[in-house]
C-alpha cells in the first residue's frame, strides 16, 4: 500500500491528474454561474462542486490502487 | 427587439433584453451575450473559464517540433480541427464548435486543405493531411495524423478534451443567457443561500 497515488511525491508531480485541476475550476465555476446570478453564491457553489469532484476523484483513485494492489 | 425579465430566487428580477440575441452573441463569444445584458462579473467569469480552457487546449496541440512524415512542423492548435472524411472524423468539432467563433477557423482551414489551397497561418487549427497521403500539393508540409500522435502524445488528446469540455460549457452559458440562472428548487435550496442570494 506504500505504492499509493498520493503517497508518492515523485508520481504525484510527475502525473497527468494536475490536467484536471483547469478543468475542474472551470467546470465548477461556470455551473455555478448557472445558479446563481451574484459572486458570492456562485464563488461559495463553486468552491462545494469543485469539493465534491475532487473528492470523488480521491476516492476513485484510492480504490483502484487498491484494487491494483490487490491484484 | 424585445425585452424580457426573469424573476429568479429571492424576488430578483434580471433583464434579459433580447434574450435569443444573447444567446446568439453567447455563442459567438464566451460571455459577450451577457455583457450585453449589462452583466459584467458573468460575462468575465464565462470568458475566462471557457477561453482559458479552449486556448489551453490549443496549447497542449502545439509543438515546434518537426514532422516525422512531412518536411514541416507540428504548429499550432492542432488539438481543434474539423474533419469528416472516412477514418477521421471529427466528431468532438461538434462541441468544440460550440465556443463560437474561436473554433470556427477550423472550417475555413478544412475547405482550404480540401481544395487543394495552401491553408492559412502555417496551419493552425487546419485538418491533418492523410497518412497515406503522397500528394505533393500545397500542403505537403502539413503533419499527417500519424505525426500529430506521435509527436504531441497524449497532449493531443488532452487539448482536444480541453477544447470539447470548453464547447460544452459554452451551451451552459448560452442557456443562461437565454433563460437567466437556473431555478433552484426551494425544498432543495439551503437557507444560507437564500439569505447570501437576498438583495441588501
Amino acid at each position: 500500500m506504500f505504492n499509493l497515488l498520493f503517497a508518492d511525491s515523485v508520481r504525484i508531480w510527475s502525473n497527468d491528474v494536475w490536467y484536471a485541476l483547469p478543468a475542474i475550476a472551470a467546470i465548477s465555476l461556470v455551473y455555478a454561474a448557472t445558479r446563481h446570478e451574484r459572486m458570492r453564491p456562485i464563488w461559495l457553489h463553486a468552491a462545494r462542486v469543485a469539493g465534491w469532484i475532487v473528492g470523488f476523484m480521491i476516492v476513485v483513485g484510492v480504490a483502484l490502487e487498491w484494487l491494483s494492489w490487490m491484484t | 427587439m424585445t425585452s424580457e425579465s426573469t424573476e429568479k430566487p429571492a424576488g430578483e428580477q434580471i433583464n434579459l433584453k433580447d434574450a435569443g440575441l444573447a444567446a446568439f452573441l453567447a455563442w459567438m463569444l464566451p460571455g459577450l451575450g451577457h455583457f450585453y445584458q449589462g452583466r459584467r462579473a458573468k460575462a468575465a467569469l464565462y470568458f475566462v473559464c471557457i477561453m482559458g480552457l479552449f486556448v489551453f487546449g490549443l496549447c497542449l496541440g502545439s509543438s515546434n517540433e518537426q514532422c516525422i512524415n512531412s518536411e514541416g512542423k507540428i504548429g499550432y492548435g492542432r488539438a481543434v480541427y474539423f474533419s469528416w472524411k472516412k477514418g477521421d472524423r471529427t466528431w468532438a468539432y461538434i462541441c468544440q464548435v460550440c465556443v463560437g467563433l474561436p473554433a470556427l477557423p477550423a472550417v475555413i482551414q478544412a475547405y482550404r486543405m480540401n481544395h487543394n489551397q495552401k491553408v492559412w497561418c502555417g496551419g493552425f487549427m487546419a485538418p491533418p493531411r492523410p497518412n497515406n497521403d503522397n500528394d505533393k500539393g500545397p500542403n505537403k508540409e502539413q503533419p499527417t495524423l500519424h505525426d500529430l500522435h506521435r509527436v504531441l502524445n497524449r497532449r493531443f488528446d488532452l487539448g482536444r478534451f480541453f477544447a470539447t469540455v470548453a464547447g460544452l460549457l459554452n451551451v451552459l452559458a448560452i442557456y443562461d443567457a437565454y433563460a437567466g440562472p437556473v431555478t433552484i428548487a426551494p425544498g432543495v435550496k439551503k437557507k444560507e443561500e437564500a439569505e447570501s442570494e437576498s438583495p441588501k
